[in-house]
């Protein structure tokens, strides 16, 4: 049984689409795919740019670059820009381009709606940047916590506010979307086992999303009461309280952090099977963890206060359940290890960042579990061995994993093949980049390095200067990308439906598929993961009998 | 010569098992430790260090190997083994996690009450204090009649329901820290204390959340605008070090430090002593001074990046709405 798809010879075929349509309105859930990645990349780079300026700020102790009162601005922004308007939108990317095909489906449960949770990303980023533009930025951090947001500009902060509800809102209406698309569009013979394992990671993201963001919202929504109608929720000079924001405001950005890593796993989970010719290692086991890692993720947010106000037993409790993630965490990780061992690797640029990704996420994961023990954190917290540890979960942990993602899938979305050389410079360029710009960042925080500073002790500058470095190399590092991935679209090589060899579904079709995905609706004549299983062979078998058949051999 | 699996395996834990317990003790990211407290957290750090290093070298020596090993040979285009799962191991490698997590909670909660975390006095919450603006300054104060145990870090086991030897409160502003000895009056921008007594701080924050970081002594905790916050340590080590805003306060945030002095004993009665006799002669320090000193110091850190001094006065309005007294005449005036 082989794929019968015709393959093309000189061009892709051509969806019957115009360039516009990606400018408009659109209910293709393919075409909001794209706008959701061009968008987010558009505002990774920009908030790249800003990390960059940063950092060559922080090459010295004194500010003489951005100077004070620009630097918070810019830290806010990147931040803030970094998570909701690149690896959030990014996941929600993926999920719309992937979801639809992988089960099977012709679009998403909700077209309109989705299109609709798209539009609400560009005026949420443009509200950001116009605060830089007319010199009123946030300066209180991503994390705005009053009665600092209170007090350092009304208009930038209400700019932040708003463009943050935005952004959540559409994250909801995703959320939505994504849930009823994975229960209700399956084709009829798969089952939830059936599933790839990236929809199993959006069912729990989303879940996370409609139980948590709203919980922002409501908080983002009091701040803006106590900001500009004088209230005092939070305000205490009004007899507020502003740990009642940290909790609100944790219950919501804790669970973020699985909200963006989540879809992450998922795609990994699904590359390295691919690339190392076997079956993923422990399927359930991987699907429950996503679960698991949901479910404990909204009860972990306190370990973001454990030196604010938070009391001692509380401490404790939050320091177990914290700990407790590791868990499924670790589940998962030893999983792709033993997918990868034994496999037949092809180390093309999707699997290189697929496993540089494990790497990466690996340092991040222990560090997670450092500053989950509450005596130690008490040593760290807002040091930049924060800074380090959640950029080696956000970074090497989503960007690594968003890069493979876009290597591997580049092909379905527009039916060529990206360039290899150039993916493997961007690889290497990425990981030495990477490591040096963060790692000398655990010492500086442990050493005595307080985060968020634009001025630092003189003793730090070496490290410092390291972690710049590093940092312009990474700057550096998004060119072989960018160039590769454009003239890929219009030049690279023709990828035919399947030039990975995969199985699931959305490979069934042709790159870039159809509108309606496929041309009739596709039978599932293999499980998600069954590499290694002679199907040339068995073509008089049905496909129950071949599962049944790998099953026994378990 | 080719070994055996079982031997290589051997070989490959125990070096990963001496490197990690090496590397654990030897890794020298720590600053000196200087309390009491800094060898407990650092115990922890370490064992915490060592299981790290062991599963990093165990799970990236293990893709390393992969990378190498089972990289796809030119024009073979088969797959690998079917291998979809294996109960056996899953157990395994959900009950190592298991069990690490257990026991670094278990050590972690040891490390924290010793620390004295759970010190009934200073670990429950009494909810927000309103705070009031003062009339006529910009102290923000909190109103009398209100319950006042404080969140943080309190004593030791061994030491809970004694008295601290050394009371000191403190106050965090845009952006400088303001000591006050409420036994003797004494105030100041510099933190002194005597080296193996008994120190609590007393920590308020006046105007946005900051927080009193201590690398050496591995202690911090926020300055809570509404409420009372402490932290409870014995320095050991006598020398200087720096204390330092952890929280986001603001632009100057970076510039809001200063210097924990451990003396001796002796050493911390003759600056105590000093201190009173210049008070006694009205020519101790104020609060506004040390404000007023504050900001020369931050003008001066800001004099090559175009910032006028006034800008830096006109960030608080301290100075002028200041009552000239000290800071612990205030908290009694409250
Ligand atoms: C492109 C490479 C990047 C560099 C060089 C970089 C650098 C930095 C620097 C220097 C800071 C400020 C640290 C401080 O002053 O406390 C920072 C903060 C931050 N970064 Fe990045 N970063 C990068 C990418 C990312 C990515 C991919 C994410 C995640 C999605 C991210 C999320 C954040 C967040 C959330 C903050 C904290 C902002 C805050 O404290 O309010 N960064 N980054
Ligand atoms: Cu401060
Ligand atoms: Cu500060």
């Amino acid at each position: 049984m082989t794929s019968t798809s015709v393959e093309p010879k000189t061009s892709p075929p051509e969806p019957e689409r115009h360039w516009k349509d990606f400018f408009g309105f659109s209910t293709d859930h393919k075409v909001i795919g794209i706008q959701y990645f061009v968008t987010s990349f558009f505002f990774y780079l920009l908030a790249g740019l800003m990390a960059t300026g940063m950092r060559i700020e922080l090459a010295t102790p004194d500010p003489d670059f951005l100077g004070a009162e620009n630097y918070n601005g810019v830290l806010t922004l990147h931040g803030t820009m970094m998570i909701f308007l690149w690896i959030v939108p990014t996941g929600a990317a993926f999920a719309n381009y992937l979801i639809p095909l992988m089960i099977g489906a012709k679009d998403m449960a909700f077209p309109v709606l989705n299109g609709l949770a798209f539009w609400l990303v560009p005026p949420g980023g443009v509200l950001l940047l116009t605060s830089l533009v007319i010199d009123q930025p946030p300066v209180a951090g991503w994390t705005s916590y009053p009665p600092l947001s209170l007090i350092s500009g009304e208009v930038g902060e209400m700019m932040w506010i708003l463009s943050v509800l935005l952004l959540g809102t559409s994250s909801i209406l995703g959320g939505i979307n994504f849930v009823t698309t994975i229960f209700k569009m399956r084709i009829k013979e798969m089952s939830l086992y059936d599933m790839p394992l990236f929809c199993w990671s959006m069912l729990a993201t989303s879940l996370l999303i409609l139980v948590s963001t709203p919980v922002l919202a409501g908080a983002l929504i009091l701040l803006s009461f106590d900001l500009i109608a004088g209230t005092a929720f939070f305000n205490p000079t009004g007899g507020g309280d502003p740990i009642v924001y940290q909790h609100m405001f944790w219950f919501y950005s804790h669970p973020a952090v699985y909200i963006m890593i989540l879809p992450v796993f998922g795609l990994i989970s699904d590359i390295l099977p691919v690339h190392s010719r076997k079956p993923i290692f422990g399927y359930k086991a991987i699907a429950y963890s996503s679960i698991a890692i949901a479910f404990l993720g909204n009860i972990v947010w306190a370990h973001h206060m454990f030196t604010s106000g938070t009391p001692g037993w509380l401490r404790v409790f939050f320091m177990a359940a914290t700990m407790i993630i590791a868990v499924p965490t670790g589940i998962k990780v030893f999983s792709w290890v033993a997918t990868v061992w034994g496999g037949k690797l092809r180390l093309n640029s999707a699997m290189l960042f697929a496993i540089g990704f494990v790497s990466m996420f690996l340092i991040g994961g222990l560090s997670g579990v450092m500053v989950a023990s509450v005596p130690f954190d008490i040593h760290v917290h807002d040091t930049y061995f924060i800074v380090a540890h959640f950029h080696y979960v956000l970074f090497g942990g989503s960007v690594f994993g968003i890069f493979a993602g876009i290597y591997h899938w580049f092909p379905k979305m527009v039916g060529r093949m990206m360039n290899e050389t150039w993916g493997k410079v961007h690889f290497v360029l990425t990981f030495i980049g990477f490591n040096l710009a963060f790692f000398p960042m655990h010492i500086l925080g442990l050493q005595g390095m307080p985060r968020r500073v634009v001025q630092y002790d003189p003793a730090f500058t070496t490290l410092n200067q390291v972690c710049t470095v590093g940092s312009l190399i990474l700057a550096v590092s998004t060119l072989p990308f960018l160039v590769n991935a454009a003239w890929s679209w219009f030049k690279g090589p023709i990828a035919g439906a399947n030039p990975w060899n995969a199985l699931t579904l959305e490979w069934q079709t042709s790159s870039p598929p159809i509108i309606e995905n496929f041309e009739e609706e596709p039978v599932l004549w293999s499980g998600p993961y069954d590499y290694g299983v002679d199907r040339e062979q068995d073509d008089d078998k049905s496909v129950s009998e071949l599962l049944a058949e790998v099953k026994a051999q378990m | 010569m080719k070994l055996p699996t079982s031997i290589t395996t051997l070989i490959a834990g125990i070096l990963v098992t001496l490197i990690s317990l090496w590397y654990g003790q030897h890794h020298g990211w720590m600053p000196e430790a200087a309390s009491r407290e800094a060898p407990l957290v650092d115990d922890l750090f370490n064992m915490m260090m060592t299981i790290a290093t062991a599963l990093f070298l165990l799970i990236q020596g293990a893709l390393v190997i992969a990378i190498f090993r089972f990289r796809q040979k030119p024009g073979d285009n088969t797959d690998g083994p079917p291998l979809e799962g294996d109960i056996g191991l899953e157990i395994v490698w959900t009950a190592i996690p298991v069990v690490i997590v257990m026991v670094l909670s278990i050590y972690s909660f040891e490390v924290y009450n010793e620390m004295g975390g759970l010190d009934p006095a200073a670990s429950r919450d009494p909810g927000p204090q309103k705070t009031a603006v003062v009339p006529g300054t910009a102290m923000a104060a909190t109103l009398p009649g209100q319950d006042k145990i404080a969140l943080g870090v309190g004593a030791s086991p061994k030491q809970q329901g004694n008295n601290a030897m050394v009371n000191v409160d403190v106050l965090g502003l845009q952006y400088a820290w303001i000591f006050t000895y409420p036994d003797s009056g004494v105030v100041s921008g510099e933190l002194h204390v005597p080296a193996g007594q008994d120190v609590k701080l007393n920590i308020v924050a006046q105007d946005v959340i900051h927080a009193v970081w201590i690398p050496q002594f591995r202690l911090k905790q926020d300055a809570i605008p509404g409420r009372d916050t402490q932290l409870r340590f014995k320095p050991e080590v006598t020398g200087t070090y720096p204390l330092i805003c952890a929280e986001l306060c603001g632009a100057y945030h970076g510039a809001m430090r200063t210097q924990v002095i451990v003396h001796t004993p002796d050493e911390y009665d003759e600056w105590l002593q000093s201190q009173i006799a210049a008070k006694e002669h009205g020519d101790g320090l104020t609060v506004a001074q040390i404000m007023a000193n504050n900001d020369n110091r931050l003008a001066r850190q800001t004099e090559d990046w175009n910032i006028s001094p006034e800008a830096i006065a006109a960030l608080h309005e301290m100075p002028q709405g200041m009552p000239q007294g000290t800071l612990h005449e205030m908290h009694q005036h409250l």
